[in-house]
């Protein structure tokens, strides 16, 4: 990781990508908070999860199964294996963000899909703790204010699916893997977990698909016997600007 | 339900303060760095597909809906190199039209 001090330019495109990202994301809160309170939490509860929980997928699952007619505490398991994915992104960050003590025990908080995304492949330190943090903040406040809307607003907000944001959604996380899929393997993983998640979603309960498809990158990671495109060069992490990334 | 609510608030924490916590080496294998790096190629892989093909209305099933032409909007901005916030509300405004005809 470079310690080369960023230019205002860098800085200010850092910045607006991070507010854009929590712009469209919590947006999508509004659709949260409906949802959530449509399946039966109450509007504290709907709050406490945009708050505390701070995970979109693992919030939509929880609030998906008790839609569904699980047990609150199966939908806190589907919640809590969804969240393993985040394990996996602090493992990643730790070495990009590099921070320690009560900054780390606050960042962890803000450790997300969006914020590693808008992190992860910065080559500076100083660029990827500004990406994680404009993201990850922007984020946090913007999404529950509008899950807070969402929830109060209840029925009154009506589907979302008027609004297409549930095709927002499936935009936005097509646009953070776009980057990634100029490397080929990475295409086949992406198509392979797409596929294994499509074909279970029928037979398992709403999150479980998303995490089946990360067994088929486990399984992928373990059987592949040449090197990884990133993992021969000084840092593992740059993997977009190597492949001739926007910046 | 609020014992649940809580329990996975606090579960879902620990575990992103899990990851930034444990030890670097842990990540110098190459077997686990691979791992890691495909990681969110699949997650996100399947969340696309997981939020654009499943459920609707209807349950846990298959669906082709305005979805489908909201990611297909989404594929061409991409290609022609868009701005995110254009992918984005451009696939929600494609798939809001297409559920007006």
């Amino acid at each position: 990781m470079n310690a080369r001090a960023l230019t205002a330019g860098e800085r200010s495109g850092i910045v607006r990508d991070g507010l854009a990202v929590g712009l469209a994301t919590g947006a999508y809160g509004i659709g949260f908070g409906a949802v959530s309170v449509a399946s039966g939490l109450s509007v504290a509860q709907t709050c406490a999860l945009s708050l505390l929980m701070f995970t979109g997928a693992s919030q939509f699952a929880l609030a998906g199964v008790v839609a569904a007619g699980g047990a609150p505490l199966s939908g806190a398991a589907t919640a809590l294996l969804l969240g393993t994915r985040n394990t996996l992104y602090g493992l990643r960050m730790a070495p990009v963000l590099q921070w320690r003590g009560w900054r780390r025990v606050a960042a962890a908080h803000v450790l997300i899909d969006e914020s590693t995304a808008m992190s992860v492949n910065r080559d500076t330190t100083e660029g990827a703790r500004l990406g994680f943090l404009t993201t990850g903040l922007s984020v946090f406040v913007l999404w529950n204010v509008a899950t807070a809307i969402g929830a109060v607003a209840g029925e009154a907000v009506g589907d979302p699916r008027t609004y297409g944001l549930d095709a927002a959604v499936g935009a936005a996380f097509l646009a953070l893997l776009w980057p990634r899929l100029k490397d080929r393997r990475n295409v086949v993983v992406g198509l392979l977990a797409a596929l294994v998640a499509l074909a279970v979603v029928p037979v398992t309960a709403p999150g479980v698909p998303v995490l089946a498809a990360g067994g088929v990158a486990v399984l992928a990671g373990v059987l592949a016997r040449k090197p990884g495109p990133t993992e021969a060069r000084p840092h593992p992490l740059g993997t977009d600007d190597a492949a001739g990334g926007e910046r | 339900m609020w014992t649940a609510v809580l329990l996975a608030c606090v579960g879902c924490y620990l575990l992103k303060l899990a990851g930034l916590s444990l030890p670097e080496r842990v990540l110098s294998h190459p077997t686990v760095e691979r791992v890691a790096d495909l990681i969110p190629v699949a997650l996100l892989a399947a969340l696309v597909a997981v939020q654009v093909f499943a459920g609707g209305a209807d349950g846990p099933a298959l669906t082709l809906d305005a979805r489908a032409l909201g990611l297909g909007f989404a594929v061409v901005a991409l290609l022609l190199r868009a701005p995110f916030l254009v992918v984005v509300v451009g696939a929600s405004v494609v798939a809001a039209l297409s559920r007006l005809v």
